[in-house]
């Protein structure tokens, strides 16, 4: 199984990579962008992907700062 | 007197740490793959970019074999020090609450802080007088403190911001200018300012030995020699 695992910052929490892009846009002529937020993408084959949560409330994210969303892509 | 230093692939504060702790008491090297403390009294988890930092800073380092041994140790009330990558590790392994962050600068600090001790008597700041601020040097990317808002108000509450930066000096946006923490039993203790690098006069400021004096008396006061 291929999956894919989408992590980003809460939110509420200050992304100030986020904000740099956000605001390095409009210098490029690139107007109307807001709540630009930048996270990690992780892609892996699993055998079974009945552990992907489990992998990603242990190590793939921080449940603290992050949340995580899994996609199955083949 | 022994403080057991953990070195990671990656650590490079390792040998400043062992250095400060040497000049309070006996200090060795611990490996990440041992599992055995090897008689040690107090642990410190030193500064770098353990396991090359990948993924998040911390998380790969707490699954090292030697950290299952330092949870434990931890658990039986011994006393963990964590600085800079060290606080992060410690943080990821649950020993410490909330989490670092990139700083709100996005660029890596090195300068000199004035902390605050918000606590002294701890089993980490017995030796700081109280009312005097440290000068201890910071160096990192990745150190501004979070928890979400009702865990702060806990952590101030229960007494567990043992430092904080001082007024206008936040070098990295933490929340409320919390430089270092303590988990509730108040034994693992995480900062991001480097007191190992400040134990010498002649680099600046020898207002880092206050931490690992504290920590040593307060080993002796368990142990007795």
């Amino acid at each position: 199984m291929r999956a894919r695992v989408l992590v980003r910052p809460k939110a509420g929490i200050l992304d100030p990579q986020g904000q740099a892009v956000e605001r390095a846009l409009p210098a490029l002529g690139f107007s109307g962008v807001r709540n630009v937020h930048i996270g990690r993408l992780i892609e892996l084959d699993v055998d079974d992907p009945a552990h992907l949560p489990e992998m990603c409330e242990k190590l793939l994210s921080n449940p603290l700062i992050e949340d995580y969303e899994i996609v199955e892509t083949a | 007197m022994k403080f057991g230093i953990v070195r990671f692939p990656g650590s490079c504060d390792d040998v400043d740490a062992l250095l400060a702790a040497e000049r309070v008491g006996d200090a060795t090297m611990l490996w990440h793959a041992d599992r055995d403390l090897h008689g040690v009294d107090a642990v410190i988890v030193p500064g770098g970019f353990s396991y090359g930092d990948y993924l998040r800073a911390g998380a790969i380092a707490r699954f090292a074999p030697v950290m299952e041994e330092v949870a434990e140790f931890a658990r039986t009330g011994s006393l963990v020090l964590g600085i800079c990558n060290g606080f992060q590790v410690l943080c990821e392994a649950g020993l410490l609450p909330g989490a670092l962050l990139p700083n709100v600068s996005l660029r890596f600090v090195c300068r000199q802080v004035d902390l605050d001790v918000e606590r002294a008597g701890t089993p980490f700041t017995r030796a700081c007088e109280p009312d005097r601020p440290l000068s201890i040097p910071v160096k990192h990317t990745t150190g501004r403190y979070y928890a979400p808002e009702p865990d702060l108000d806990a952590l101030e509450a229960a007494g567990q911001v043992l430092l904080r930066y001082a007024p206008g000096q936040n070098p990295n946006g933490s929340a409320r200018d919390i430089a270092g923490v303590c988990n509730r039993a108040g034994n693992v203790f995480g900062l991001m300012p480097h007191p190992e690098h400040a134990v010498d006069p002649l680099t600046g400021s020898a207002d880092g030995l206050s931490i690992f004096e504290s920590m040593r008396a307060q080993v002796g006061d368990r142990i007795p020699a």
